[in-house]
């Protein structure tokens, strides 16, 4: 198959983030709702996390993962070893589309009618749904932001919250629309509307699907945190259970999960923990009354055992998917998550899409920051995001066939001579103590001939306005000889 | 009750650095210290990087003002062109080689300089070395003046509301939003008016300001909101970038207040003849 085919549709408009963004920028409802709710966010985050303990638990967070990833393969066997004597049934998936296959043969195997699926990005990296329903097999999201999203046909904007962009009117107007409900904004109703819709389907469901957000080596233990009681149904209710995750969600032993799970609760919504946490260690016993009759686990790679390649990289694989970094950060903010046109929008969607998709297909990802800095300090696991973003605005320059120990897949898709030029006579302008001072004599003297118009600057900025003498020169002015040399 | 979790077998795997790293500072005043002026100071903003030799040598500090310097390399750096960004730095490293410290009146180039300076060099044991030993002794302006000089001042001038916007990377990577924060709530006639959104960032970003000018506009044009709504008088900042990018905006919209550097904001609150004028 072709590298253009396997693109899924979503991922298309990835590759015009800037035109997205300009539609979402001008989209005065979607700002307003964006930077209440992140407001909001970060304030909860702030208000569980008092400084002392959250720096030095940020640092437990990173070194546990690092350790985890340090001896990933290992820990992969022994979670696959485990989870197999435990009765479940483990999968491995180096692509979506065999993931998908996975998923489908099961499907088949048991006849399956209708799925139903707690939230799990993977899935949504899968397209899962589209791929149930082609076969002909109804596939309901029972989280309640996916479900609403599910019933506008839109993707997930925000990894947690998936329908963070939409307020209460807007679900309301949604729900009278497609299900017939009566109009009501309190969000309470619309919960309840929600619930009662989805029960009935749990029942009817051959198959529940969920993600996982811990994969616990030492016992064979899969670990999900939810809110709403949907994941703990998905996955006892129906008589089979897939749960489906990256390669990189396995920790050592129990005892990580600790400072982890704490981390990921509170950096995500501000909870010291989630309503629901459940381990899922196998399926039914035969001495027990509930509980599905199989499990299956499917582990997915889809690009990324290219950042687990490079030593800098790798660390984008310590996420543990609790999307403080998209909180924080400003751009988001701004054009929200549908501009990103990946799966994981954000700073985390930045850093990770490039290995999922390809440079090629995320080429303006690295560059939709202004190393703010704000992704990494929140990041409960320490993750160097800016310094990421960096290194991969340095692969997207290179030339394409540049020699490379591990090239990243669409390594120099924003590669451009003109620019690499214009850089190189930027290192003559300011290595050239004679040219530099030449330039900047030239550009105060002529200081009145700024144009009125400089490219994208002017567009939100007055035309930049040189001084009429440099520092150089007023420095020559007031120190004396001896504390101007270059000391050599 | 971390020390379990640390036998990780480093191999290929990294864990986080300390940033802001932590830092001691020095005990006594040197007597000399370097200024590296930065790209955007000597063009756009020179009267706040003689106001900073100002405000050292009324300390008592002959400062060194290398004539060779030029930039540190950040723009090139954060844009990818990583080769070109280590030559320029290459260039720099060469000029502040005896042991003064480096006082820089910008948080991101003194960022650049603390933190990204030794990984450029990383592959080169002999630059690596002095990478390393300038990382160490560089300074961002307000906190040289704070921790090392241990400024004592009394303010000359008359009340005002000031707004203060810190960089970035003044704040993430250097810590030194607090040293400015400092610095102004020790002038007695200066009221520092937080802002709304006052850690975010403003939008500049070096080259991300025209890489991506419409989602860089929305930022400034917020930071200008806010600024707006603490109804300070005046806004200062420490940061040349910031400073050309929030004024800019400012200007382009005929909204806002006056701003200035920092370093001149000072040396006119603490200089009787300089508030005379
Ligand atoms: S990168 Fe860090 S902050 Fe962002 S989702 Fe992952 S763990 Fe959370």
């Amino acid at each position: 198959m072709n590298q253009a085919a396997r693109i899924p549709a979503v991922e298309l408009s990835s590759r015009q983030l800037k035109a997205n963004a300009h539609e979402a920028l001008n989209d005065a409802q979607l700002r307003t709702n964006m930077r209440t709710a992140m407001d909001s966010l970060i304030a909860k985050r702030l208000a569980v996390m008092p400084e002392a303990e959250r720096e030095p638990l940020r640092e437990l967070g990173n070194h546990v993962r690092a350790r985890a990833l340090s001896k990933l393969p290992e820990l992969l066997e022994r979670l696959e070893a485990r989870l197999t004597a435990n009765g479940v049934q483990v999968h491995w998936a180096e692509t979506v589309e065999e993931a998908n296959a996975v998923v489908l043969d099961i499907a088949r195997r048991r006849r399956a009618r209708a799925v139903i699926k707690g939230k799990s990005m993977v899935s949504e990296e899968m397209e899962m749904n589209e791929a149930l329903e082609a076969e002909g097999i109804e596939s309901l999201e029972s989280d309640m932001g996916e479900y609403i999203i599910q019933l506008d046909h839109e993707k997930p904007t925000h990894i947690i919250m998936p329908a963070i962009h939409k307020n209460a009117r807007q679900v309301a107007k949604l729900f009278e629309q497609h299900l017939g409900e009566p109009y009501t904004e309190d969000v309470d109703e619309l919960i309840q509307t929600g619930r009662r819709v989805l029960r009935k389907k749990f029942l009817d469901a051959d198959i529940g699907v969920s993600g996982v957000n811990f994969a616990i080596a030492e016992t064979g233990t899969l670990l999900l945190v939810e809110n709403e009681g949907n994941g703990r149904m998905s996955t006892t209710v129906p008589p089979v259970h897939i749960a489906v995750t990256g390669i990189e969600k396995v920790v050592e032993n129990l005892r990580d999960v600790v400072p982890l799970l704490s981390l990921l609760t509170r950096s995500a919504l501000g909870q010291p923990i989630t309503t629901y946490v459940n381990m899922i260690s196998g399926p039914r016993k035969a001495e027990e009354r509930d509980g599905p009759e199989e499990v299956h686990l499917v582990l997915l790679d889809n690009g990324r055992s290219q950042a687990f390649m490079d030593a800098e990289l790798r660390q984008t694989l310590n996420c543990i998917r609790c999307g403080a970094c998209m909180n924080h950060c400003p751009v988001y903010t701004r054009i929200g998550g549908r501009a990103y046109g990946t799966v994981y929008p954000g700073p985390i969607g930045a850093i990770i899409s490039p290995h999922l998709v390809g440079l090629e297909n995320a080429p303006d990802h690295p560059s939709a920051s202004s190393l703010c800095g704000a992704c990494g300090e929140v990041c409960p696991v320490k993750i160097p995001i800016p310094d990421i973003l960096r290194r991969l605005r340095e692969e997207n320059v290179k030339p394409p066939a540049a020699a490379s120990a591990h090239p990243l897949r669409g390594q120099g898709s924003k590669y451009s001579p003109g620019e690499r030029s214009l850089w190189r006579m930027w290192v003559r302008l300011y290595t050239s103590p004679r040219l530099y001072r030449a330039f900047s004599f030239a550009l105060t003297r002529l200081r009145r001939l700024t144009p009125a118009r400089l490219g994208p600057w002017t567009l939100n900025h007055a035309p930049p306005r040189p001084a009429s003498r440099s520092l150089h020169e007023l420095a020559r002015e007031h120190l004396d000889h001896d504390r101007r040399g270059a000391d050599r | 009750m971390s020390e379990m979790f640390f036998d990780a077998a480093p191999n290929a795997t990294r864990v986080a650095p300390a940033r802001p790293l932590p830092r001691d500072y020095p005990a006594t005043k040197p007597g000399d210290v370097y200024l590296f002026g930065t790209c955007v100071v000597d063009l756009f903003y020179p009267e706040a990087g003689l106001d900073a030799i100002r405000l050292l040598e009324r300390e008592g500090v002959r400062v060194h003002f290398p004539d060779q310097q030029s930039c540190c390399g950040q723009p090139a750096y954060t844009s990818g062109y990583t080769d070109e960004a280590r030559a320029v730095a290459r260039a720099q490293l060469a000029l502040f080689e005896r042991d003064y410290p480096l006082v820089v009146p910008s948080g991101s180039c003194a960022g650049m300089f603390r933190h990204h300076y030794p990984a450029l060099f990383a592959d080169d044991p002999v630059l690596l070395a002095r990478a390393q030993a300038l990382a160490e002794r560089t300074f961002e302006l307000a906190e040289f003046l704070l921790e090392v000089c241990r400024v004592q001042w009394r303010d000359q001038g008359p009340p005002v509301a000031v707004a203060l916007h810190t960089s970035c990377s003044a704040r993430r990577e250097m810590n030194t939003h607090l040293h400015v924060r400092a610095l102004l709530d020790r002038l007695d006639n200066v009221e520092r008016r937080e802002h709304d959104h006052e850690s975010e960032c403003c939008g500049f970003g070096g080259t991300f300001c025209v890489r991506m000018p419409e989602i860089s506009g929305a930022m400034v044009a917020n930071k200008v909101e806010s600024l707006e709504r603490s109804g300070a008088a005046r806004m200062v900042t420490a940061d040349g970038g910031c400073l050309m990018n929030i004024s800019g905006a400012m200007e382009k919209r005929a909204a806002g207040m006056p701003s200035e550097h920092l370093a001149s904001f000072l040396w006119r609150r603490t200089n009787p003849a300089a508030v005379s004028q």
